[in-house]
């Protein structure tokens, strides 16, 4: 028996088989099912049509698949007039190239100009893997959620990718949506609810001693972390905060005062990402003892991913001895 | 090969392919030396600024529209006007000058320029006025934002024309080779960019600086067609946005070589003017040399 929250309708088989699909793929076929449903998006691709997801994109929607070659300032720009012109532009390519090598652009033609353009950055964080630190983006967060205008969206799983993908074309707005490129667990459903801006409890209850609120594919192991607490006797609750702007201020407070501790989990640098943004909110309106989950102003190495989250210290374990932490500090 | 629909005149702005009476030269001529003479005016009211460029597109930017653009000043959103997308956003004193005069807004308001509160933001914002397109600034990214403006309208058949204004230092920007790539693959024939090629830019002369040569062979190389025209001349620069017009197979750029300061003797091809304003007293000589060379200006091309 595990705290699970029911309302969530997360996948029966969560901690026996879960399905492993790359958030990624939520993304690809989010693309086509938004295309579908509205004539103004178009997607442009910087020469990573295949493992970006937008291949199916491409071949079912043609004429509104634009290759710009490999040039992110222009597949920025690009897309910013196409989005002024009234296009919904996704533009794709992986995250340490967009937004990091167009930042600026995004900032000026995109956000501050307020156009409605999704950045959708690939291959976020060290489970890249063996491309290396060059491809191993983990301060994208940082970067994007400085941004004013700039929604900013992490989806835990496949299948909440292509929520987020779905919900970010009808939104109307600059958004930033980040994914994984490895298969990780598909811990949701079609039934899970999605709402930009609104947390998901996941796990716990009101005994929780420490709240853990993470993002992307690291919130499954949060939840084998809250397991293996439970199982000695230390209960917790997982929020996955899916959108880092607007955070969900509301549902943080609640838990973190309620638990007392807090420690959030991460791929990506600790400073500016969900942890700050976290500890943000919780300074002004309920200081409370915060462990951060995330690398530690180091660049990341080749290796395989799961290695490579260990090596980090993102791995359950680590979970585990900073929610320990972070409770003894109540 | 997608191919474009004729133009047709539908404003009392738009006199395409017609000859120019010698009448409508002149009217042009003085309302750029008007125009001028707002710039002059909204520089020094504001204190900082950039003087040089905005003087000396003043001449395209009257052409632009009093004659060329498809617009409406009372109604900056109409679906079917051409878009002037203007990339190099720190001569944008020229654009709300021009514009003023034009009608979109009244022209004691170029007097707000860069002032708390103004819609004339130093750089311009699409958000703070109707009618200034995009926001522009940081060099080097309004050829690609023209760019995919013209590719969207020409998915949709849209038959307006989308231009693109920049400067010739932003040459120096990798994303504006990026964009000439883009349009140049795509044969983007609704876009019409116009380069400013005054040769100065902040640190000195560009050919010093960071040498642009050969701009021509370097924009048919990547699949342009290119004009040049002197960027003074009103009518050869029209006759260019005509010609660039019923070019069907390429984007077109105007390369318009013009004179930093133009008008102002002090000013004219001094890089030293390119980004600060007059002084009250510099500036009471300088609209006094423009008013009383109104009538001369009027008469070169008679």
């Amino acid at each position: 028996m595990t705290m699970l929250i029911q309302d969530a309708k997360l996948a029966a088989n969560i901690f026996d088989a879960p399905a492993q699909a790359a958030t990624r793929d939520g993304f690809g076929k989010g693309l086509v099912e938004a295309g579908d449903a509205d004539v103004r998006i178009v997607a442009l691709s910087a020469d990573l049509t295949e493992s970006t997801r937008v291949e199916e994109f491409k071949k079912k929607f043609p004429e509104r698949f634009v290759e710009v070659g490999v040039a992110e300032q222009n597949m920025a720009t690009v897309a910013a007039g196409m989005a002024n012109y009234g296009k919904l532009p996704f533009i794709t390519s992986y995250a340490a190239f967009s937004p990091g090598r167009n930042w600026e652009q995004i900032r000026t033609t995109i956000a501050l100009n307020d156009v409605p353009v999704i950045v959708c950055g690939m291959h976020a964080g060290v489970s890249v893997g063996p491309d290396g630190a060059t491809h191993q983006m983990l301060e994208d967060v940082a970067l994007m959620r400085a941004m004013p205008n700039m929604i900013v969206i992490s989806p835990c799983d496949s299948e909440e990718g292509r929520k987020a993908t779905l919900a970010a074309a009808k939104l109307g707005k600059p958004v930033y949506l980040r994914f994984g490129r490895e298969k990780t667990p598909v811990m949701t459903t079609a039934e899970t609810q999605f709402e930009i801006g609104k947390a998901n409890l996941l796990y716990g209850g009101d005994t929780s001693e420490c709240a853990i609120f993470a993002t992307g594919a690291l919130v499954y192991n949060a939840l084998l972390a809250a397991k293996q607490l439970e199982s000695e006797g230390v209960m917790v609750s997982v929020t996955n905060i899916h959108t880092i702007k607007p955070l969900d201020r509301e549902t943080i407070v609640r838990e973190a005062k309620r638990a007392g501790s807090v420690v959030t989990v991460e791929e990506h640098q600790i400073h500016g990402g969900l942890g700050s943004a976290i500890a943000e909110v919780l300074a002004e309106e309920a200081p409370t003892p915060i462990e951060f989950i995330g690398v530690r102003d180091m660049y990341g190495q080749s290796g395989e991913p799961k290695e490579l989250i260990e090596h980090y210290g993102m791995g359950v374990s680590h979970i585990i001895a900073a929610v320990k932490k972070a409770a003894a500090r109540k | 090969m997608w191919k474009r629909e004729p133009v047709v005149s539908s404003t009392r702005y738009t006199v395409l392919m017609e000859a120019l009476t010698d009448a409508e030269v002149k009217r042009l001529e003085n309302k750029a030396s008007a125009i001028r003479q707002t710039i002059i005016e909204m520089l020094v009211a504001a204190g900082s600024g950039h003087t040089a460029g905005p003087l000396g597109m003043a001449d395209i930017f009257t052409a632009l529209y009093f004659h060329v653009l498809k617009h409406d000043p009372h109604n900056p959103a109409w679906e079917e006007r051409d878009r002037l997308i203007l990339s190099n956003g720190h001569i944008t004193p020229v654009r709300y000058a021009t514009m003023a005069h034009a009608g979109y807004f009244p022209v004691e308001e170029c007097l707000t320029l860069r002032k708390f509160g103004s819609r004339l933001q130093g750089h311009p914002e699409r958000d703070k006025l109707p009618g200034v397109e995009t926001t522009s600034g940081p060099l080097g990214s309004g050829l690609s934002q023209a760019s995919g403006y013209a590719y969207a309208a020409r998915m949709d058949g849209r038959t307006f024309r989308v231009f693109c204004a920049m400067s010739d230092g932003e040459q120096q920007e990798g994303n504006t080779w990026e964009g000439a790539m883009f349009a140049g693959k795509y044969r983007l024939s609704n876009l019409t960019a116009i380069m400013d090629r005054n040769n100065i830019q902040i640190d000195g002369m560009t050919e010093d600086i960071m040498p642009l040569e050969p701009l021509r062979d370097k924009y048919e190389a990547f699949g342009w067609h290119v004009l040049e025209v002197d960027g003074h001349n009103i009518p050869q620069f029209i006759q260019a946005c005509d010609e660039a017009s019923a070019i069907a197979e390429k984007p077109t750029l105007i390369l318009a070589h013009t004179i930093p300061g133009k008008g102002i003797r002090a000013i004219e091809r001094d890089y030293r003017w390119h980004g600060k304003p007059p002084s009250k007293e510099e500036a009471a000589l300088f609209l006094n040399e423009l008013r009383t060379m109104e009538g001369k200006v009027a008469s070169e091309h008679q």
